[in-house]
């Protein structure tokens, strides 16, 4: 695939940032243009009329929109000699990949989001949703058991899909009250390895304090403290 | 030659998710036993094969299971040979995906809710549904397909707008796809419900009317039409 690759991102994204690494990965080249969500760019409007959300890639002027379709296309059309693959060949582990960083979306961002999302006071809605977002974690880190990445040896397509959630473990900490160290240390030092030896990651997530502010702003902003 | 495992389909016979596995397997030629699911008293094949969700469909290849429908229509495309379901170029499949995408979660719920609910609240998911239909009736774009000459995988991930918006506009005698706006879309409806493939697995009007009467007691679809709503 040729032509310019423009990145629209929010940096404490986590679907945005999978996609960074997904070009990173790949050893893609690409231009990032950060969008300020409660002020949207004319670009970000027109590129994805259907959602107003990031991430977008945009590849020779021409969108494509949503974060896990972004990663498959990228697999598609970036597969040139050295880039490694996000998916693995087989059809039944690609099954596999898909059905679980389809689980990541439904399970553990829906539960996450209620964690930090909820009006001060709502005790029972919190204490709700860090049940849900425990369990999502362990779920997750059951699938994971004893291999250093989802992907097996290496990164694959859903450490990708999961690991820009690690910045924003602490967030869920500090408003659902419990650390996913202790519920889910597997996980933990997944997330940890993925950083550690993948440059990739590294160099697209954001630091986990950061995501934090992010998020206090957002409930200053939203009226919910 | 060695024969391919054998492949069983777990599933409800009214289930439109059902259906799209089911679809997949008869236009890639893959003959398969469906095995039918009492979902008030889920067995064990299936809760064993799908711990995570406990939902139909489930694909049984041989020893895999696959769960997740359009996981397991993209299963179906790259596990057997026969004609390609999504289509070649990275670009076109990932609008393809995107409209699926879109479906299941902008458009499902909204439009479960048009025939779920009465009043200002029904009015209110009415026009967001034909907001969203009309994005989709743009799509066809003059294509018999939503796949092009053939069927593929977005008609199939959208094929809950064929039999079963027309048996709930039925029940209901609430009109959507019959509006004026979306003459192709219906066009498209009567032409994947007349593919030979997918005639093989589409449950019939009668059938469906009689399993959702049977099921649509008020007090559940009150639960339903409530529980869909607190997830938006």
């Amino acid at each position: 695939m040729e032509g310019v690759v423009v990145l629209l991102n929010c940096f404490v994204s986590p679907f945005g940032n999978r996609v960074r690494i997904a070009l990173k990965f790949k050893g893609v080249a690409y231009e990032e243009k950060a969008e300020n969500l409660a002020a949207k760019s004319p670009l970000l409007l027109s590129s994805n009329p259907v959602h107003a959300k990031v991430p977008v890639l945009i590849v020779d002027g021409k969108p494509v929109c949503e974060s896990l379709v972004i990663l498959e296309f990228i697999d598609d059309g970036f597969s040139a000699a050295g880039a490694p693959p996000l998916l693995p060949a087989d059809p039944y582990a690609r099954a596999h990949a898909r059905f679980w960083a389809s689980y990541v979306d439904t399970k553990l961002n829906e539960a996450g989001m209620r964690v930090w999302r909820s009006p001060k006071g709502a005790t029972a809605a919190v204490e709700a949703a860090r049940k849900d977002t425990v369990a999502a974690l362990k779920t997750l880190e059951a699938e994971l058991g004893g291999k250093p990445y989802f992907g097996g040896d290496a990164l694959g397509y859903v450490d990708v899909a999961l690991v820009p959630f690690a910045p924003w473990f602490l967030t869920y900490e500090r408003f659902g009250g419990f650390t996913v160290a202790a519920e889910c240390p597997a996980l933990a030092a997944w997330a940890d390895r993925c950083v550690r030896e993948n440059t990739c990651v590294a160099e697209s997530l954001p630091e986990a304090e950061h995501v934090f502010q992010f998020v206090c702003g957002m409930r200053k902003a939203f009226g919910l403290d | 030659m060695s024969s391919s495992p054998p492949v069983k389909l777990i599933g409800h016979f009214a289930s439109p998710f059902v259906h799209r596995a089911a679809a997949a397997l008869r236009l890639k030629g893959v003959p398969y036993e469906f095995i039918q699911e009492d979902l008030e008293n889920k067995s064990e094949l299936m809760l064993a094969n799908n711990p995570i969700h406990k939902k139909v469909p489930v694909l049984l290849h041989g020893d895999r299971a696959v769960c997740e429908s359009l996981v397991i229509v993209e299963y179906v495309d790259e596990a057997f040979d026969g004609p390609p379901l999504l289509p070649a170029d990275p670009y076109d499949r990932a609008m393809a995906r995107f409209w699926a995408h879109f479906m299941d979660t902008k458009c499902r719920t909204p439009l479960v809710l048009s025939f779920l609910t009465e009043g200002e609240q029904q009015e209110g998911f009415l026009k967001e549904t034909k907001e969203n239909l009309a994005l989709l009736e743009a799509q066809l774009d003059g294509k018999r397909f939503f796949g092009g000459d053939s069927v593929g995988y977005l008609d199939i991930a959208l094929s809950g707008m064929s039999r079963w918006m027309a048996v709930f506009e039925e029940m209901t005698g609430v009109s959507l796809l019959a509006d004026d706006d979306f003459a192709a879309l219906r066009r498209w409806a009567k032409e994947y419900t007349s593919n030979e493939a997918v005639m093989q697995c589409l449950p019939g009007i009668e059938q469906i009317k009689g399993h959702f009467s049977a099921t649509a007691k008020k007090d559940k679809v009150k639960a339903v039409a409530t529980a869909m709503q607190q997830q938006q």
